[in-house]
């Protein structure tokens, strides 16, 4: 089995996906079934007072998938590590996607309050799950933190632009000894292969499958992508060349 | 009855004094299992609901979980 972990975690699918930005809970449910995926992200918010009885995003989410919860729109350190604990209390598990971000803009990270904020929820017990940079230097701050895994962003959140560095990717493969997730980015199927390819353990999704005009399908198709990535990177890829190789023998040809 | 003023949710809101935590989230008709509580920027956890009471100026949050990334 090619099973990997995180923390005291085991798990065999390499596709996390989210939750947001679905049109409705049903599809969202459907397209985290098609997914394969056994971890599942969430946003902490405040409860909508005014909306009693709203229906829970959870009671969609199918049984047996683990939650992460995010701590996605903070904006420091402290509201960054307050979040997790809410999330914490919320889901009673230790794993968090921790996502402190500098720039309404580009939704990029703050790096220094990411590792602020790392070694305190380290401390506290939680496994953390790093959304950061494609730096291969403040990846190696988090693994010294103490997280669980990097997180390296393919592209901004949301922008469906795929890999944009996957040499420096591969240098935050070389760079630390925790698994390297790529989150945030992908675009399409050919993107969560890509990304395996390289050697990442697992890839984060949810705005590739959840706008897609079939989410379903979308779902599926990411599934698959990172299957084939994957088997890909363990059979080992032929090296490049400049010119061909045939591929039928170049003897044996008739009339000569 | 007294009554208190507590932010809730980023808005001030006149309560009955020294309700607990488990109280308020009686008089919102809110079921605590699937809500988080913060007051005064620490977690409050399940176990103390009906001990931790509120008071004049507490900042209390309620959360749960939406659809993120």
């Amino acid at each position: 089995m090619d099973g990997w972990s995180l923390g005291k975690h085991q798990f065999t699918s390499r596709l996390l996906v989210g939750t947001g930005k679905y049109r409705d809970f049903p599809t969202m449910k459907a397209a985290l079934t098609a997914s394969g995926a056994e971890v599942v992200t969430v946003a902490v918010r405040r409860l909508d007072l005014s909306k009693q009885g709203a229906e829970s995003l959870l009671s969609w989410v199918p049984e047996g998938m683990k939650l992460l919860p995010n701590t996605a729109a903070c904006f420091t350190a402290d509201e960054a590590v307050r979040t997790a604990r809410l999330g914490r209390e919320l889901d009673m598990g230790d794993l968090v996607k921790l996502e402190v971000i500098g720039d309404k803009r580009t939704l990029f990270p703050d790096v220094e309050e990411l590792v602020k904020a790392a070694r305190v929820l380290v401390k506290e017990g939680f496994t953390v799950l790093p959304y950061t940079n494609d730096d291969p230097v403040t990846a190696k701050k988090l693994e010294d933190a103490g997280c669980a895994a990097v997180m390296p962003l393919g592209a901004p959140i949301g922008s469906g632009l795929g890999i944009r560095n996957p040499y420096n990717i591969r240098i935050i493969m070389e760079t630390v000894r925790v698994p390297v997730l790529v989150d945030a980015g992908v675009g399409t199927a050919s993107d969560a292969a890509l990304a395996m390819e390289l050697g990442a353990v697992a890839v984060l999704m949810n705005t590739a499958i959840a706008e897609a005009k079939d989410p379903v399908m979308m779902a599926e198709a990411m599934r698959d992508g990172v299957a084939g990535g994957r088997k890909s990177f363990l059979a080992g890829r032929i090296p490049m060349k400049l010119h061909a190789a045939a591929s039928s023998p170049m003897s044996g040809l008739i009339g000569t | 009855m007294d009554r208190m003023q507590v932010k809730l949710n980023g808005e001030i809101r006149e309560l009955p004094d020294a309700l607990s935590v488990a109280g308020l989230l009686a008089h919102l008709g809110i079921k605590p299992q699937r809500v988080a509580i913060e007051v005064n920027e620490a977690v409050v956890t399940k176990d103390r609901y009906e001990s931790h009471k509120l008071a004049t100026g507490d900042s209390v949050e309620i959360v749960a979980f939406v659809g993120g990334g």
